[in-house]
């Protein structure tokens, strides 16, 4: 491929991100427009927005590698990554939106009355950001290796960098529109490449080259065990990711966070036929990439490799946009949530604090993806899933339907789960390649449950721990809110 | 996957974390061998670092959480086997030995919380599970009242295998200690009581010259142009309502950009093209909950204070940004500007008379957030005036 391609894109996409970050509200308004300023986000554009924000580099180029490799195995994780906001719509989004809280630690804090869980909240919440956004960075390494031959470091140093500059140049501050505009860049940047190609194979008749059930690999498929597992990661995961949690409060209501999360599930099932045709597409007609190692680089090899040319070449650099705007998009989502936690916990939430804080969000994960290798993208988001529905999940699901729940029930769940799900991925490691057992390559199955044990038994032994304030706080999250008395 | 880079990253985590506990402990270790000061000073400093613990649980008034907290520290305090907690009906806390004498114990505190006095009450083990356990001793209970005022409001009972004059008169001021800490609890009780009075007086004064000025301007249009004055009528309804509203202390920004929309189309019927009006606003903090009236008056300010004395047509630019955990709003105007000396007098309260609003919104805000949220304001005479204000996105304790 012609490595100018490769950067083009990138440039492109990061400006175009400055652009609209800085000036997506520069539009100097008059009096007249005063209703249009305070409206607020429509849900379709607030629902675009946490699609971009969600859909990151193992949606992007993760799934379609996953389908090449394992086959429709590997399409539970568009199903879990979609289910997971039925979770999100039926249990969390419109009570999340009442409470007031803007991100995890201020809802724990506000819903236990309690610094401590506040504080415990914040290092888990800290911790799921960093182990996410480092796939984000090994995507972007991948990419600009593949596509430019540049070394890898290089390519999650620019996503850093650009990252870094605009949110401390306050780029972010229309976050919305931004996430928006990377949701539809995203789905054009992998729609038209693959309805290209079907034209193309359609028009000039060629045959498949292997036929589409063959594994091109010869790895043993995955039992029953690991789709269990992989399924509730996703499930529970997707309830207590950060980045995606803030998005809710540009609803004005709980009734809007619910018709967004609506649209964000349509949203979300329309961008994965994409990959999943680009997955079965390499399977019949690129089985090769399965063998080299190059799996995850599919979506961006698919069009240069089947149609070739100008047109390939065109198609490729809109590949490599989206991808680049799937990496910008969840990292820069991603630090804005975090540095938010780390400023107000650490730096008394002041502006320096939080460019600060900002720098430190998107710097610390740089180091985690230099020390490691790319593998994997999309498994390893699955584990970033199961550490989350291990941790946040339990605490968020209780806290907002139990009024049971105590301080120290918690904080010990938030324990046992970081614990033994961190615990199971440390020893995966240590026992080496293909020699972890199922049950400790995929934890989710057995430490989300604990995780919600320990947190239930826990909070019944400590019962005279509940928060005198657990009644006013569970008739907020509740009950909906009363119509605007000034509406005319 | 053994080289999987989360699994690195996790084992790298739980190394750095490990190290963090290591030091952490090392360092309370080494911090505990320091020298400490004499036998009587560290005994000073247990007895007050015992007592200001409990008090700190003792700030919510007498609850059973609190009380549980609290009646461990003053067991240590006293030295005494086992302490209890009661209110005027029922044991709240009860901390140490013999929990199975709780049943009884708001039978022997009767006396104590009907005469206020404190008593000693030597239980010979009238229950047989008290007798088989503690033999001939039994226990004898200190129980001392709680008194808040001239009124009991509960007690507390020290119990020891004998009961010398030195219990009896330690757990006396352990009683009218705790009873300093429920008069503190009431002191805040009624401070927060005074500050929403405070913020509701402050909430009522609408400035009068508004409505004078408005209906003149309204006034001058019914005989020219009817269809505008009535117009403005309704618009001038709407903004009296949202006002004068009775419910609710706080708003959202889009209601209060609402009300600012009402309150420059009211303006512009007197001064017509003089006033321009120039909005940014993120859609992200349009939902943040802001103390009631707290925008307008700094934009009824810039249009009093800058633009109303400024020749030729004025310019104000609203911006709202969101801005971390915090929402940032900005009012800028580019009229006469204000000497920043009178200025600081006038927020001081030293000075009466103009910028009214600014005082009152600026109080409002320091007495919601804190004194670090106080407005901003960056002037000069002629330069013009930027107000800039900074409320947490997140309060989940006010509704809008």
């Amino acid at each position: 491929m012609n490595p100018a391609v490769g950067l083009f894109a990138f440039l492109a996409v990061s400006l175009a991100t400055a652009v609209v970050g800085f000036y997506g509200l520069r539009i100097s308004r008059t009096t007249g427009d005063f209703y249009v300023a305070s409206r607020t986000v429509p849900p379709w554009w607030n629902a675009s927005a946490i699609g971009g924000e969600y859909l990151s580099a193992a949606s992007f180029l993760g799934v379609a590698g996953l389908i090449l490799l394992s086959g429709t195995d590997a399409l539970w994780f568009p199903v879990g990554y979609t289910a997971g906001y039925l979770m999100l719509l039926l249990f969390v989004a419109a009570p999340l939106r009442r409470s007031g809280a803007y991100t995890i630690p201020d809802f724990t804090e506000a819903r236990l009355d309690s610094k401590v869980v506040r504080r415990v909240t914040s290092l888990v919440v800290v911790a799921v950001g960093w182990l996410y956004i480092v796939p984000q960075l090994h995507g972007a390494a991948l990419t600009i290796r593949i596509t430019t031959g540049l070394p890898s470091w290089v390519g999650s140093t620019a996503v850093v960098v650009v990252v870094c500059l605009t949110v401390v140049a306050g780029g972010m501050r229309s976050i919305t529109f931004v996430q928006a505009f990377q949701y539809w860049l995203k789905l054009t940047a992998l729609a038209l490449p693959v309805v290209f190609v079907l034209l193309v194979l359609a028009g000039n008749g060629s045959e498949p080259r292997a036929p589409l059930p063959i594994n091109p690999t010869g790895l043993a498929p995955a039992g029953a065990y690991q789709h269990i597992s992989l399924l509730v990661a996703l499930l529970f995961g997707t309830l207590g990711l950060p980045h995606v949690l803030v998005r809710f409060y540009t609803n004005p209501d709980g009734q809007s966070a619910r018709r967004t999360t609506l649209i964000v599930l349509g949203l979300l099932s329309v961008f994965y036929l994409f990959p999943t045709v680009s997955g079965a597409l390499g399977r019949m007609f690129a089985p090769e990439l399965a063998q080299s190692g190059q799996a995850d680089a599919l979506v961006l090899l698919l069009p240069g490799k089947l149609i070739g040319g100008v047109a390939g070449d065109l198609l490729s650099s809109l590949v490599v946009a989206g991808a680049f705007a799937a990496f910008l998009s969840t990292t820069s989502g991603l630090v804005v949530s975090l540095s938010g936690v780390i400023s107000q916990d650490l730096f008394g939430g002041s502006v320096r604090g939080f460019r600060l804080a900002a720098v430190l969000a998107a710097v610390v994960p740089l180091g985690f993806a230099f020390m490691t290798d790319t593998l994997a993208l999309a498994g390893s988001v699955g584990l970033v899933f199961a550490f989350t529905a291990s941790t946040i999940c339990p605490v968020l699901l209780l806290g907002i339907w139990w009024r049971g729940l105590t301080d120290t029930g918690a904080i010990a769940g938030m324990l046992t789960g970081a614990v033994l799900c961190g615990g199971a991925m440390v020893l995966g490691t240590l026992m080496g390649a293909g020699n972890a057992p199922a049950w400790l390559a995929q934890p989710a199955a057995w430490s989300v449950p604990s995780a919600f044990a320990v947190t239930v038994v826990v909070s019944r032994l400590t019962k005279n721990r509940v928060p005198a304030s657990v009644n006013r706080v569970m008739s907020r999250l509740h009950v909906p809110e009363r119509p605007v008395a000034t509406e005319r | 996957m053994p080289d999987s880079p989360l699994f690195t990253a996790a084992a790298v985590a739980v190394i750095v974390l490990a190290i963090a506990v290591v030091v952490g402990v090392g360092l309370k270790v080494m911090r505990s061998f320091r020298d400490l000061g004499t036998d009587a000073e560290r005994a000073t400093y247990n007895t007050l670092h015992a007592a200001s613990r409990a008090g700190q649980h003792l700030r919510g008034g007498l609850q059973p959480a609190g009380a549980a907290k609290a009646s461990k520290q003053l067991r240590v305090l006293l030295g005494c086997d086992a302490l209890a907690i009661t209110d005027t009906d029922s044991v709240l806390a009860w901390d140490g030995a013999a929990e199975e004498l709780r049943p009884s114990l708001m039978r022997l505190a009767e006396e104590v919380l009907a005469t206020g006095r404190t008593a000693v009450v030597t239980h010979a083990g009238q229950g047989p599970t008290a007798k088989a356990e503690h033999g001939n001793h039994g226990f004898s209970a200190v129980i001392a009242p709680i008194r808040a005022g001239s009124r009991v409001v509960g007690s507390v009972a020290a119990l020891a295998p004998a009961a010398g004059a030195g219990l009896v008169r330690a757990t006396s001021e352990v009683a009218d200690w705790i009873a300093a800490q429920l008069e503190l609890t009431e002191l805040e009780a009624s401070r927060t009581l005074l500050m929403e009075a405070e913020v509701r007086a402050l909430r009522a004064q609408i400035s009068p010259h508004f409505i004078y000025n408005s209906l003149n301007a309204i006034a001058s249009f019914i005989n020219t142009d009817p269809a505008r004055a009535r117009e403005l009528v309704v618009e001038f309804a709407d903004f009296t309502r949202y006002s004068f509203r009775r419910h609710g202390d706080f708003t959202t920004v889009a209601e209060e950009l609402r009300c600012i929309d009402r309150y420059l189309l009211l303006e512009r019927a007197r001064f017509g093209e003089r006033v321009q009006v120039s909005l940014r606003i993120a859609p992200e903090v349009l939902s943040t909950v802001i103390p009631f009236l707290s925008l307008q008056p700094l934009v009824e300010n810039a249009v009093r204070h800058g633009l109303e004395a400024k020749e030729g047509p004025g310019h104000i630019t609203i911006c709202a940004n969101d801005s971390g955990a915090f929402a940032e709003v900005t009012i800028e105007d580019d009229g006469v500007g204000m000497d920043p000396e009178h200025l600081r007098s006038v927020l001081a309260g030293h000075t009466d008379g103009d910028h009214v609003g600014l005082r009152n919104v600026d109080a409002r805000l320091r007495q919601v957030y804190g004194d670090e949220h106080g407005l901003v304001i960056e002037t000069a005479p002629g330069e013009g005036t930027l107000i800039t204000m900074r409320v947490p996105k997140s309060q989940p304790d006010h509704d809008a």
